[in-house]
């Protein structure tokens, strides 16, 4: 163990180090006071925070071993991946009470996965990478079944833990083959073996790709995407909108850290596959949702398009002159998407009944007029998703789009633009129910969901006026190329 | 023919026969059993390719927990007597093609061993244990450490999922009762 | 470096030969008289009824489950005691750590009730 290792990892292991003492904490923590636990994660996630923040002038670095590296890319990741699991307390507790599944064991769960994510954004080492998405996996399999009785939340947790199993063994496969082909598993010593080394082509192209496989499984890119609608609709609320968001984004930042640091050299095989995965992400995603009753459906299938358009900005990966742009915009349009992700799904956690009723788009009708500032909330947030100028989504859209052309894929940026169209189409018809049609939906009386929701629509305007702030943030957290 | 290879072909008939034997036996249980065997006879393989690490985790690991929760399973869902039929149509033929092919891409691989050279490579380390641990202590010290971190998580899961009765069971489960009975009067 | 782990081989040879042979000699040499008292499943109990095979309690699928985790911790300790003289201080430490961590894990499950039996 040495030094550097602590020090890089250091909110990881605090984090860690709490979740583990409050799973145990929990267990002392009678039933009718799981308020508590709620806020001891919270204070643990944002003691996290704090750490990471305090490491933001740490110099770009990997430990001795090579397991683990530090650097702007990274601490950003580290930031939306707390936040998120923020939101992802905020959301749970009330509905958690509400829907009688007082489990302590959610927030320390939550944590892990948490701990997981960030470990995933420092993880330099294919082995590691392997561990942090088990870790982070593993507790969200588990929280879509927490909601047990309720068959459909069992069904979530099996599809979920079937096909993750099934992804993972797909990243093992692929590793195993990349360290037959390289005999190395740390990012810049494959990066090197490719350069120097004779390296059988086929076993590590087949290495690789079935680590692009296994990975896609995770970000729900088509034709990987199957589970995520049926998980999505069957798990909990709370939990959903936190594996929209935070796992989508582990999921990417995983993926641009091994594309940039690895593979920059096989870019002509794999940009490609990248391009068809985004491609018919983003086309599938948007129509499907168009079908969609179940707004929970929706938004499920709306996270599909949202990965085609990410992963649209790590088509240009192996470019090394727009490979600031590619990282830049995919983190810009990350924070954009988990904000307005959040928000949205705060949103449907405070108008989901009891007996989860009220998540059929019908149940939006009259929002507008009994609860104006959930409603505008929700009209943010669904104008932030079609990418209208104003919010954040506009901007995340506007420079994934120039990373795209700039990168010669002009044709895929069409694509995007076309199927973003296409999606205004059924963002538009929630405002057209909450605005337009006569209703009178019951919304649960959550302050947490409020807040969270108020809150994450202001940062998405607000922030709109001053992208420039974000972007800069994003591209200056510069990879360490070897 | 040195003994070693002699022992093999012993042990691989022996995995073979296993494996046929747990595909065709009609009680779950039996095929289960069959299926200990096999991964027993696959962890002597180890033990003779220089990998006692993986041979050990092979015997404890599959042939005894895996094996005592697929016995369990069995007993559970009273399957140790499934009728034979397909749940799936067609399931038995794609097998079949599936089979074809691989033995056809094996027999090929055999014939004519193109790229064969280039994918066998030798590793020259020290496979025993001893430097096993040594080698996951310095430099896989972190990778190891995530490891009992996933376990506990799954320790975590175990316990929810298959809890009893998840909603009715917090701490202490005298207390519930106590509820309970103050519901009932 | 194999030729240290035939001895094992030998070993479990030798622990199979041992009992089947006290089997076998105590059939070969033990003298012979059968009644239909000592030939029923119990010389001493009651006779079972229905069928052998009956329908486990989901309990012990968990206590399965939990000790399959428990196995693969065992795994990983494995190479750390066999090379326990070998290994640094920090090393042990490290042992330690992972123990401790799944010992939380122990904990939880015996807090919670899911080793004791309903």
């Amino acid at each position: 163990m040495n030094s550097d290792l602590l020090t890089i990892l250091l909110p990881t292991l605090a984090l860690t180090g709490w979740a583990l003492l409050l799973l145990l904490v929990d267990l002392w923590i009678p039933r009718e006071h799981k308020g508590i636990t709620a806020v001891l994660a919270a204070a643990g996630l944002a003691a996290a925070l704090g750490l990471t923040l305090s490491q933001g002038r740490l110099p770009a670095m990997t430990d001795s071993t090579v397991m683990v590296i530090s650097d702007g890319y990274a601490l950003f990741l580290d930031v939306l991946f707390l936040a998120s699991g923020l939101a992802g307390v905020a959301l749970a507790h009330e509905y958690l009470k509400r829907a009688n599944i007082a489990n302590g064991e959610y927030y320390a769960l939550l944590l892990f996965s948490v701990a997981g994510m960030m470990l995933m954004a420092h993880a330099y080492n294919l082995i590691l990478i392997f561990l942090a998405l088990e870790l982070l996996s593993i507790p969200l399999y588990i929280l879509s079944g927490i909601n047990r009785p309720r068959l459909e939340s069992e069904e979530s947790a099996l599809k979920y833990f079937l096909l993750g199993a099934f992804s993972s063994g797909f990243v093992l496969y692929g590793t195993a083959l990349i360290y037959g082909a390289t005999a190395r598993t740390d990012l810049p010593g494959i990066f090197a073996a490719l350069q120097s080394a004779p390296v059988n082509p086929v076993i590590f192209i087949l290495g690789a790709v079935l680590l692009l496989v296994g990975l896609a499984y995770k970000v729900s890119a088509v034709p990987f995407h199957m589970w995520t609608p049926d998980v999505y609709e069957g798990a909990p609320t709370p939990v959903t909108g936190f594996m929209a968001v935070a796992v989508k984004a582990a999921g990417f930042a995983v993926l641009g850290r091994i594309l940039m640091a690895a593979f920059p050299t096989v870019g002509k095989d794999l940009t490609p596959i990248l391009w068809a995965l985004a491609a018919l992400t983003m086309l599938v995603g948007n129509l499907a949702a168009i079908t969609q009753k179940s707004i929970k459906r929706m938004l499920a299938y709306s996270s599909i398009a949202h990965a085609g358009y990410l992963l649209m900005a790590l088509v240009p990966f192996s470019n090394r002159l727009v490979n600031s742009d590619v990282q830049a915009s995919l983190l810009f349009y990350l924070v954009a998407y988990a904000l307005t992700g959040l928000g949205a799904w705060a949103v449907v956690t405070a108008l989901e009944k009891q007996n989860g009723d009220g998540l059929k788009l019908e149940d939006y009708a009259g929002l507008g007029k009994s609860h104006p500032w959930l409603a505008l909330a929700m009209t943010v947030f669904m104008l932030s998703f079609t990418g209208i100028p104003l919010t954040l989504g506009f901007w995340g859209k506007f420079y994934l789009f120039r990373t795209a052309i700039e990168g010669g894929f002009t044709l895929l940026a069409v694509i995007g633009v076309v199927t973003s169209l296409i999606s205004a189409y059924y963002y538009l018809r929630v405002l057209m129910y909450m605005y337009m049609r006569a209703g009178s939906p019951s919304v649960e009386r959550a302050p947490w969901l409020q807040v969270t929701a108020v809150a994450a629509a202001l940062a998405v305007v607000l922030i709109s006026f001053i992208p420039n702030v974000l972007l800069n943030l994003a591209g200056n957290s510069l990879l360490l190329l070897p | 023919m040195s003994p070693a290879v002699i022992i093999f072909i012993v042990l691989a008939l022996v995995a073979v026969a296993c494996a046929v034997a747990m595909l065709v036996s009609k009680n779950a249980v039996y095929s289960a059993l069959f299926l200990v065997l096999n991964f027993a006879t696959i962890g002597v393989i180890y033990l003779m390719l220089g990998a006692p690490f993986i041979a050990v985790a092979q015997i404890t690991v599959y042939a005894g927990a895996i094996m005592v929760l697929f016995l369990f399973v069995i007993m559970l869902l009273g399957g140790e007597n499934l009728r034979l039929g397909e749940p799936l149509r067609g399931q038995r033929l794609i097998g079949l093609i599936f089979g074809a092919v691989l033995l056809a891409e094996i027999v090929l691989l055999l014939i004519f061993r193109s790229g064969m050279d280039q994918m066998v490579g030798t590793l020259t380390i020290d496979t025993s244990p001893a430097a096993l641990g040594l080698e996951m202590f310095n430099k896989y010290s972190l990778p190891f450490e995530v490891t009992s971190l996933v376990l506990l998580v799954a320790v975590i899961g175990a316990v929810i999922l298959t809890r009893v009765d998840p909603i009715r069971r917090p701490g202490k489960p005298d207390q519930d009762r106590k509820d309970q009975s103050g519901r009932q009067a | 470096m194999p030729s240290e782990w035939i001895y094992i081989g030998i070993f479990s040879l030798i622990a199979l030969a041992l009992p089947a042979a006290a089997i076998l000699m105590a059939g070969v040499l033990g003298p012979k008289k059968p009644n239909p008292i000592k030939n029923s499943t119990y010389e001493c109990g009651i006779e079972t009824t229905g069928e052998t095979w009956v329908q486990f309690r989901p309990q012990y699928y968990i206590f399965g489950l939990l000790f399959l985790i428990f196995d693969v911790e065992t795994v990983f300790l494995f190479p750390w005691a066999v090379g326990y003289r070998v290994l640094p201080l920090f090393a042990v430490i490290e042992g330690i750590v992972f123990i401790l961590i799944l010992l939380g894990g122990l904990l939880y499950a015996w807090r919670v009730g899911a080793l004791s039996w309903q």
